[in-house]
């Protein structure tokens, strides 16, 4: 909402030495919040009112074209000027505003005689954004007709002004007017407002050219005749509307806006020639279609708002008129229309019609439904003086009810704020803000104003007194909060788990949840894997990405991509994050079908699980992707290579930080290579995720360098594995006992089973074991492999004697002969 | 002196003459002095008080002087063997210290060539100033509260006080999952935790609730769809709006120092009632200390305590919230959102695990 202060100061009494800063605090504590200030009309020099006498037009070079204009700027300023112009939006014969040479725009622009595209360009022709007047920069201001030739051109684009451009949050709607920021700075200054609606409807006779069947509690139709189509807006009307950022059209439409923009009730001309019969506010019909203003044509839902002739639907109720009623220049009988719509059905259509208007973001947050008579005064008045027409009836339908009163102690204010406050203040607060109070002590009835729908509870109530009183005087105190528990173990884990990652050498990313299912093709996984139960999106940012991820992978391998494109050619990324997936079977209920709980009270067990039970399953994961080098090469020799046991590393480092033990066993699994892949588990063989190298499909189809690695797990699944208390181990002091043993098996015989063969056979006196050495060659044959493990014995108690550790010993190489077919190695 | 032997003449024993044992022992000194290796040193000891020795030698004739000449002889060689030792090891601790000194100054290294061999990782710096502000509020008593971040439209918008057709709903540019009308979105605040929070337990209620919210915006230098806030919720009989204010001044100074302290502006959320804008007056801001816009605050709208079953009439509460992003780049000097979105590790090490 642009709001100039000249205009401001005309609706209250600002203290004449405050300036624009001081009047903006002012608003700020009102609650409107300021998001520029505009200054406008610092023009120096010669700006006047020429004329477009003729052009031609100039292709450039450049791609451009040109007009190159001959202008008319009377004898005072030298006659005829040749003026380049990159604009194309005029014809001959227009008045335009011309900034001559010596001139200095807004922005410090000078203006100077200069050659430009092969010609003297003596000046420019000026658009509505280089005078500071809006944003139009596309074209240039046309002025009305009636403008004299060579006269000074600041009186049409007014003098000095600062423009407030401010904030209205939904609840203030009344503050997307002139009317409705005066008032709040007129009780912010306790100064005298000068209400710009304080005007009841001209006699007339009454008419019968409006009727309400829905959708409206209030309309307002006046006719008015013998209009002058060709009737100039005045410079003052236009110049306003030009500070408010809107465009002059036509005396009819200027009239309606102006009086939009300062009271906040929106107004529609209709052509009344081309409107048949009585004006209708009703639902539309099944199948009804409407062109709108803007040359839309719309199929009409039942549940839009209509205004209709006898001929069927005119316009989009509070929305937008329709095309075939508009006023244009012939014009001369106008109905003119002005209601309270209902603001949930306005919201809906323009939502439905995605089509937002001046008109609708007023309605939709509520007009003061007060307003239709004295909005269509102020408009009826402005059509008459500078239209010649004359109001020839004047249709109305009142259904209004009346406002209900709130009860109200007026002590909650200080209970809320924590501070005191008087019933006398609170009660006045209230008055001031247009609230009716029955009393000024005690529980008082409050009946809000009517441009305050917003008022319906105590609470709102509460707002407008304190912020009266001033938030700022809102002292600073604490709770006395019961004693708190701390992180929760899965919270503390969950950071303990990623602090340690960062520890060791890898970097977190926070990657956007958004897939593509080419994305996950490109991983290989099959259309019968669980991640193909995908939760798409209705309205994504990207349809190639409509889905939510149900595996951090690709986010993660983008980001990984990213970076090497960057030239950061050693990535060891990690991402902590949810996946979404359909369970299997889900069904959705749609529409009417979603369970939506009242809100007035809490909705029971059932409701509350049924609107679990809609969501998907929604679980924290947790990922790993590595490329380069591992160990860099420098001074002290080569570097090492990312391989897939690094990423196992990271997983058994992440098991460690979580206090879970992890199991690590061969796996099979997309997207990983099907011979280094690693399966992950915890408790009674619970899969929770997989690590190792990447296939090499996919590092081909992701362009990934070869032997990527990759790790994906359940966080939280792994969490809730945790051990809850960790026992304290026993510590020896007695010596230890070594021994290695090197076995040869088959190469299909897994370390981790051997080893636990070993563990378990081995007995109570092996403190630790080992895997130091992998051979597989001549010495022990095709198709087997030597493992040499390092094994200590200790006992807790004594020095354990030869014969025992032999003993042991002995017994985990037969176990493992036996299990495994395993050979001692001499 | 011993009295003279008749029968056996000591003199006529070359070796222990006395000038012959003071030419054995001057020789050895001048050996001892000579030798500038620990090795040279060892053939001087071999040579000089070895088995080999000439006084070594010469000490084995006094066995066979008579008992009065024993005595003489004894003295004259133990004086000039204990010479010999003491000179032996005083040299052997100078050698020994050149020895350590020339090995310490042949071992020295250059102490600042790099080791930069294992690449170094690090924390988001969203995630970690996440946990700096749990910090903060656990420290207080607080406890944190999480939730799904696919929500029901009752959870994120209905409960919240935002019915259907509430204007502020198209404040918030939502995700909807697919179907549209299915009611379920990607939560476009934290708030829906609050719900779930007082639905879940009964007052009084002390939770923060970090976490990533998403809004239908394209990414940019100062948008992007995904991204982090953390919000407060205090429910407990008797909470005041002065209540509010001091946690956040004292959360604002936890954060940005003892100078820091906020500000509260009139502004409009459907949850909160009375509401406000919160700014904060930011002392290390570049170019001197000045108010930034930080959040959103207010006291709970008692509609939004009815809706979980909170009396209304008995508790109050205050909630309050602020965008992660945002804090962190004006805390930061981050200036364009994409670093923080990318994932390009340069920038993330540059923050290591803290901030």
């Amino acid at each position: 909402m642009r709001v100039p202060v000249s205009w401001l100061r005309e609706l209250v009494a600002i203290p004449a030495g405050d300036d624009v800063d001081a009047i903006g605090v002012k608003l700020v504590s009102a609650g409107l919040e300021i998001e520029a200030i505009d200054v406008v009309g610092e023009i120096v020099g010669p700006l006047v009112v020429g004329r477009i006498d003729s052009f031609e037009e100039q292709a450039q070079a450049n791609g451009k074209t040109i007009r190159w204009c001959q202008v008319e700027v009377g004898p005072d300023h030298g006659g005829v000027r040749g003026i380049v112009c990159g604009a194309a939006n005029f014809s001959v014969g227009d008045h335009v505003i011309a900034a001559l040479p010596g001139a200095v725009l807004p922005g410090g622009f000078a203006i100077a005689s200069r050659k430009t595209y092969g010609h003297i360009s003596d000046g420019m022709i000026c658009s509505a954004k280089e005078l500071n007047l809006g944003d139009d920069h596309s074209g240039i201001m046309i002025l009305d007709p009636s403008t004299t030739i060579g006269s000074d051109a600041g009186e049409i684009v007014g003098k000095s002004d600062q423009i407030f451009d401010l904030a209205v949050t939904p609840d203030r709607g009344y503050c997307f007017s002139m009317r409705g920021v005066a008032r709040e700075l007129s009780v912010g200054y306790s100064a005298a407002f000068n209400d710009p609606a304080a005007f009841d409807l001209p006699s007339a006779p009454a008419g019968n050219r409006a009727e309400i069947n829905d959708g409206a509690d209030r309309i307002i139709v006046s006719e008015l005749l013998g209009f002058n189509p060709a009737a100039p807006t005045p410079d003052w009307l236009a110049l306003r509307l030009r500070l408010m950022g809107m465009r002059p059209i036509s005396l009819a439409v200027d009239v309606t806006n102006y009086v939009m923009l300062l009271t906040g009730q929106p107004l529609h001309a209709f052509d009344a020639a081309k409107v048949s019969g009585t004006l209708r506010v009703r639902r539309a019909l099944a199948g009804e279609k409407l062109t709108t203003l803007d040359e839309v044509a719309r199929d009409l839902d039942p549940d839009d708002v209509v205004i209709a002739d006898d001929s069927g639907a005119v316009a989009l109720a509070g929305t937008m008129g329709g095309a075939s009623t508009e006023v244009d220049g012939s014009t001369s009988a106008i109905l003119l229309e002005a209601a309270h719509f209902d603001p949930i059905a306005v919201a809906r259509q323009s939502r439905r019609h995605k089509l937002s208007s001046e008109a609708s973001r007023r309605f939709e947050r509520g007009t003061d439904p007060a307003l239709p008579s004295a909005a269509s005064a102020l408009a009826i008045s402005l059509l008459v003086e500078h239209g010649g027409a004359k109001l020839a009836s004047v249709s109305q339908v009142d259904l209004r009810g009346s406002t209900p009163a709130i009860a109200f102690d007026l002590q909650r204010p200080a209970r809320t704020a924590g501070i005191e406050i008087s019933d006398d203040f609170a009660a006045q607060a209230l008055t001031s803000v247009g609230c009716v109070v029955s009393g000024t002590s005690g529980v008082v009835d409050v009946t809000p104003a009517t441009w305050r729908p917003d008022l319906t509870d105590p609470a709102d109530l509460d707002e407008e007194v304190i912020r009266l009183f001033g938030y700022d005087n809102v002292p600073s105190s604490l709770p006395r909060l019961p004693s708190g528990r701390g992180l929760t173990p899965a919270q503390r884990l969950r950071r303990s788990v990623a602090q340690t990652l960062a520890h060791a050498g890898h970097v977190e990313v926070l990657a956007y949840p958004f897939v593509g299912s080419t994305e996950l093709d490109d991983l290989m996984i099959g259309p019968d894997d669980p991640r193909r139960q995908l939760v798409r999106l209705a309205n994504p940012i990207s349809e190639e990405q409509p889905f939510m991820r149900t595996t951090l992978l690709p986010g993660l391998l983008n980001i990984l991509k990213r970076n090497l494109g960057r030239g950061n050619d050693e990535i060891l990324i990690f991402e902590i994050g949810s996946v979404s997936t359909w369970p299997a079977g889900h069904s959705l209920a749609r529409g009417h079908d979603v369970l939506r709980p009242s809100v007035t009270s809490r909705p029971d067990e059932s409701q509350q699980a049924g609107l679990d039970a809609s969501l998907p399953s929604q679980e924290r994961h947790l990922a790993v992707v590595m490329t380069g080098q591992r160990e860099r090469s420098g001074w002290w020799g080569p570097g090492r290579a990312v391989v897939w046991q690094d990423v196992v590393e990271s997983a058994r480092i992440i098991a460690q930080a979580a206090k879970v033990e992890l199991v690590i066993g061969s796996g099979n699994a997309a997207p990983w290579h099907p011979g280094r892949c690693a399966q992950l588990s915890v408790g009674d063989s619970i899969v929770v995720g997989f690590a190792g190298e990447l296939a090499p499909r996919v590092c081909e189809s992701l362009s990934l360098p070869p032997r990527t690695c990759a790790m994906e797990l359940s966080l939280d699944t792994l969490i809730d594995h945790r051990h809850a208390i960790t026992g304290a181990p026993n510590v020896s002091t007695f010596p230890v006992a070594k021994e290695d043993i090197a076995l040869v098996v088959e190469t299909s015989v897994s370390v981790q089973s051997l080893q636990s063969t070993l563990e378990n056979a081995a007995g109570p006196l092996l403190e630790s074991i080992r895997l130091f050495d992998v051979y597989q060659g001549p010495q022990v044959g095709e198709g087997k492999q030597s493992l040499a493990f390092a094994l200590r014995f200790r006992a807790m108690d004594r020095t354990l004697e030869d014969g025992e550790v032999a003993e042991a010993r002995q017994a985990a190489v037969e176990a493992a002969q036996a299990r495994h077919g395993a050979v001692l190695r001499s | 002196m011993s009295a003279p032997n008749k029968s056996f003449d000591p003199v006529a024993v070359a070796a222990l003459q006395p000038a012959a044992v003071q030419a054995a022992v001057e020789q050895a000194l001048t050996d001892i002095e000579a030798a500038n290796t620990l090795d040279e040193l060892k053939t001087a000891r071999l040579a000089h008080s070895g088995e080999k020795a000439p006084l070594t030698l010469a000490n084995r004739e006094i066995g066979a002087l008579p008992p009065q000449a024993k005595a003489d002889a004894g003295q004259l060689i133990g004086r000039a063997r204990a010479e010999i030792k003491k000179a032996l090891e005083a040299r052997q601790v100078v050698l020994e210290d050149e020895r350590d000194a020339r090995a310490l100054s042949e071992e020295k290294v250059d102490v600042t060539l790099p080791w930069d061999r294992y690449p170094l990782g690090a924390r988001h710096p969203l995630s970690t100033i996440s946990e700096h502000i749990v910090d903060v509020f656990v420290a207080m008593g607080y406890e944190v509260a999480e939730g799904p971040e696919i929500e029901t439209e009752w959870h994120n918008f209905d409960a919240l006080n935002l019915a259907p057709d509430h204007p502020a709903r198209t404040m918030q540019d939502t995700f909807f999952v697919e179907a549209a009308d299915a009611g379920l979105v990607l939560r476009t605040h934290t708030s829906p935790v609050q719900i779930r929070s007082m639905l879940g337990s009964e007052p009084p209620i002390y939770v923060v609730c970090p976490g990533r919210v998403f809004r239908t915006d394209e990414l940019d230098a100062t948008h992007t769809p995904v991204f982090h806030q953390i919000e407060g919720l205090a429910v407990d009989e008797g909470i005041t709006m002065a209540d509010l204010k001091g946690t956040l001044d004292h959360f604002a100074v936890a954060m940005f120092g003892p100078d820091a302290k906020t500000r509260l502006r009139p502004s409009y959320f459907p949850f909160t009632e009375p509401s406000a804008e919160l700014d904060l007056w930011f002392p290390q801001a570049k170019g001197g200390p000045r108010w930034i816009e930080w959040g959103g605050c207010g006291m709970v709208n008692p509609r939004v305590l009815a809706a979980c079953g909170v009396d209304p009439d008995r508790f109050s509460g205050f909630a309050f919230g602020m965008g992660l992003e945002r804090t962190l780049m004006f805390r930061h000097g981050i200036t364009d959102m994409r670093d923080m979105v990318e994932g390009d590790v340069r920038f993330t090490t540059a923050f290591g695990s803290e901030l």
